[in-house]
């Protein structure tokens, strides 16, 4: 019920209409003319058709002067807002006591990267280069020539984590799921070196959270 | 005798800058009562020579002539105000590090005393040649772009984009599509007065709300990683719908968020909108006529602020604006106060559009579909030999987009955002050029600022939701 006063006093300044199809309807331009002394700013200004006395204050609208005067001497207002302070000063914080707890993370989650491997070990990029082609940031690197065995694998597959814009167009092109963005978000380095990632890298970090990786991408795959 | 008049003079004292203007100034014995009718000493100034506020600081001397250049100026008037022409201004240097500069915002504050006489906001000190790499990406690979443009209101930029491709592209996107960005839309306009409000709030001193709201906005930027993976920067709506469909549970816990959300603003609003302090500090400051604001090419809240009925999800909807039912909240002073008001009715309005989104959203797909513009399922592509080929193509080459230009706008939370588009049939923009509201609102400062004091251009800094993001590009 305390609101509805605010509520109340706020409705004479902002009213919600609907939008008229025609844009000059409903503006009102005054076509003041400006003083003679045009030189001085505040001639200068447009005047406000609102600060006209008679438009300011329609009888059965807003708050009496008692009401406002009553307002005034009782800082009714603040010590309501005070209230409502005092009132959250009891409810649960939301705050997360972070490196103990941490937030909930969806199975779309786009962190760190990493390059899975098949079930037999065998890794599963075959060098088709879509990443690299479709990366915005130009952050991957690949090089590539045949193995001994006569199948296609990267030689070199080496991305820098400081141009990454973490968009997930690399996971989203790979064609095998071997370049994925994982769970992880908590690889900070002291330099820079530390974050141009390698092959030898990215395929440890895929070990490394295979288990979640494929986890999301089971979660995830009734959309993609 | 003279020190007594400068003592009972309104203005501080100037810097007397020559020896001459000094002897003068102290052999003036002026009655006291014959100041009311002469100019202030601010419009001796600016009648001097032209309107330009460099010309503060020239030296009559140095124009040639010493003979008064206004005709309302003589030589005895300047003495009894005891200003010299050479007299400079206060200049400040408000930011680029100043907190309430809201990024790196550097202004260059001419003051008087307290009062501003000009205020010149210079910008680019976030520039990052957005347009011209755009014109070297792909249609997809210009996407991530439009994140990190306004980062306060990610998805609505990369709305704006999408539909400006999709109009060269003559598609249309299926409903559920429609439906998804429509709500993401309104949870980013949300999200961004989350944060631009409260942080106005704080600018002007309570710490308090901008704390409650940063909870829902955190709230928000959850929804944001459920749905794209990223909690800020989403990549999620793309040109030809959305990049995957809502997960499972998602709608559930939007809902829920919805409908409490209300309370919170509620509390929000018993502590703000009443209060002495904050109306103290923004009602009739930073006041736009209707004439001004179009003048200036304000939009958004900067222009409904000021009476002007104009919205553009109304004037010409997009995406399934006119298959919702909301009303858009006008000011009637123009003042920071009413624009305050019509955010924080903005955000219960986004409300009402997105609890109409989560009931009427239909089953389907949420691409287009074509195999030519949008990749193929994942499935698909493992076991269809077209499919796969497609995602080649897609991944690597991008579609071409017809040759044509189109200005595709969006009403942001900050305004009137614009794309500017032109393809020369090619598979990546000729030429994208984007329409910042910030821009054209910060722009604005100088005259909305002039006569104020330094702690109203802050409140103007905040009710402007400048983000530098999308002002410097």
């Amino acid at each position: 019920m305390l609101r509805n006063v605010i509520r109340a006093a706020a409705v004479p300044r902002v009213q919600t209409r609907v939008a008229l199809p025609a844009m000059a309807r409903s503006i009102h331009i005054s076509s003041t003319v400006h003083a003679k002394n045009t030189n001085d700013y505040r001639a200068n200004r447009e005047k406000f058709p609102e600060d006209d006395i008679s438009t300011r204050y329609t009888p059965g609208k807003g708050p009496s002067a008692l009401d406002n005067a009553s307002q005034a001497l009782l800082l009714t207002e603040l010590v309501r807002g005070m209230w409502v302070v005092l009132e959250s000063f009891f409810r649960p914080p939301y705050t997360l006591m972070y490196p103990f707890e941490k937030g909930a993370l969806s199975p779309r989650f786009r962190g760190e990267h990493a390059l899975r491997r098949y079930p037999s070990g065998e890794e599963r990029c075959i060098a088709c280069k879509l990443c690299e082609a479709i990366c915005p940031a130009q952050a991957i690197t690949i090089e590539a020539e045949p193995r001994e065995d006569g199948s296609r694998r990267t030689t070199r597959y080496d991305i820098d984590m400081t141009k990454c814009i973490y968009c997930g167009f690399c996971q989203e092109a790979c064609p095998v799921d071997a370049i994925v963005e994982g769970p992880n978000y908590e690889y900070a380095t002291e330099t820079h070196e530390e974050l141009l990632y390698n092959k030898e890298k990215l395929l440890a970090n895929g070990d490394k959270w295979e288990v979640e990786l494929a986890r999301n991408l089971e979660a995830d795959h009734l959309y993609r | 005798m003279a020190s007594v008049a400068r003592l009972l003079s309104r203005r501080a004292t100037p810097i007397i800058s020559s020896a001459a203007a000094a002897s003068r100034f102290t052999a003036s014995t002026t009655p006291l009562f014959a100041r009311t009718a002469r100019p202030t000493t601010f419009a001796k100034f600016m009648s001097t020579e032209a309107t330009s506020s460099h010309h503060h600081y020239v030296n009559r001397d140095m124009l040639g002539s010493t003979t008064p250049l206004g005709s309302t100026i003589t030589e005895d008037v300047e003495i009894d105000d005891g200003v010299d022409v050479n007299a400079r201004h206060f200049t400040v240097n408000f930011g680029p590090q100043h907190p309430a500069a809201h990024g790196v915002l550097r202004l260059i504050l001419e003051l008087e005393g307290e009062e501003i006489l000009r205020c010149d906001p210079h910008v680019g000190l976030l520039h990052r040649g957005t347009e011209k790499l755009i014109e070297y990406k792909t249609y997809l690979q210009a996407l991530p772009y439009f994140d990190r443009l306004d980062y306060c209101s990610m998805m609505v930029n990369e709305q704006a984009y999408s539909l400006a491709v999709e109009k060269l592209l003559n598609i249309e996107v299926p409903l559920r599509a429609k439906y998804i960005r429509t709500m993401f839309a309104e949870i980013t306009r949300v999200m961004n007065h989350c944060m631009s409000v409260m942080s106005h709030i704080m600018d002007v001193g309570a710490l308090t709300p901008f704390l409650w709201m940063f909870e829902e906005r955190e709230k928000l930027i959850e929804f944001y990683e459920r749905v794209s993976g990223a909690r800020m920067h989403a990549a999620y709506v793309r040109p030809g719908g959305v990049s995957l469909d809502i997960p499972k549970g998602l709608l559930e816990d939007i809902h829920v968020w919805a409908d409490q959300f209300g309370q919170r603003m509620d509390e929000a609003e018993e502590l703000i909108t009443g209060n002495r302090i904050w109306k103290g500090r923004t009602v009739d400051v930073g006041r736009v006529t209707a004439k001004e604001a179009l003048d200036w090419g304000f939009s958004g809240v900067m222009l409904r602020g000021s009476g002007v009925n104009w919205d553009l999800r109304k004037v010409q909807p997009y995406d399934a604006y006119d298959l919702v039912d909301f009303d858009v909240p006008v000011g009637t002073k123009g003042d920071c106060y009413d624009r305050y008001l019509c955010r924080m009715e903005e955000m219960r309005q986004s409300l009402r559009i997105i609890h109409q989104c989560i009931n009427d959203m239909p089953p389907g797909p949420v691409r287009v579909d074509d195999l030519k513009i949008s990749p193929p399922r994942r499935a698909h592509m493992k076991e269809n030999m077209e499919a796969l080929i497609h995602h080649f193509k897609l991944y690597s080459e991008g579609y071409s987009v017809p040759a044509g230009e189109t200005y595709t706008v969006v009403e942001a939370p900050k305004g009137e955002f614009g794309v500017h588009l032109v393809s020369d049939g090619s598979n990546r923009p000729y030429r994208c050029k984007i329409r910042a509201p910030g821009f054209a609102h910060l722009a604005g400062l100088d005259f909305m600022a002039k006569g104020h004091f330094i702690p109203d251009v802050v409140t103007m800094i905040g009710t402007m939701d400048i983000v530098f993001g999308e002002v410097d590009r």
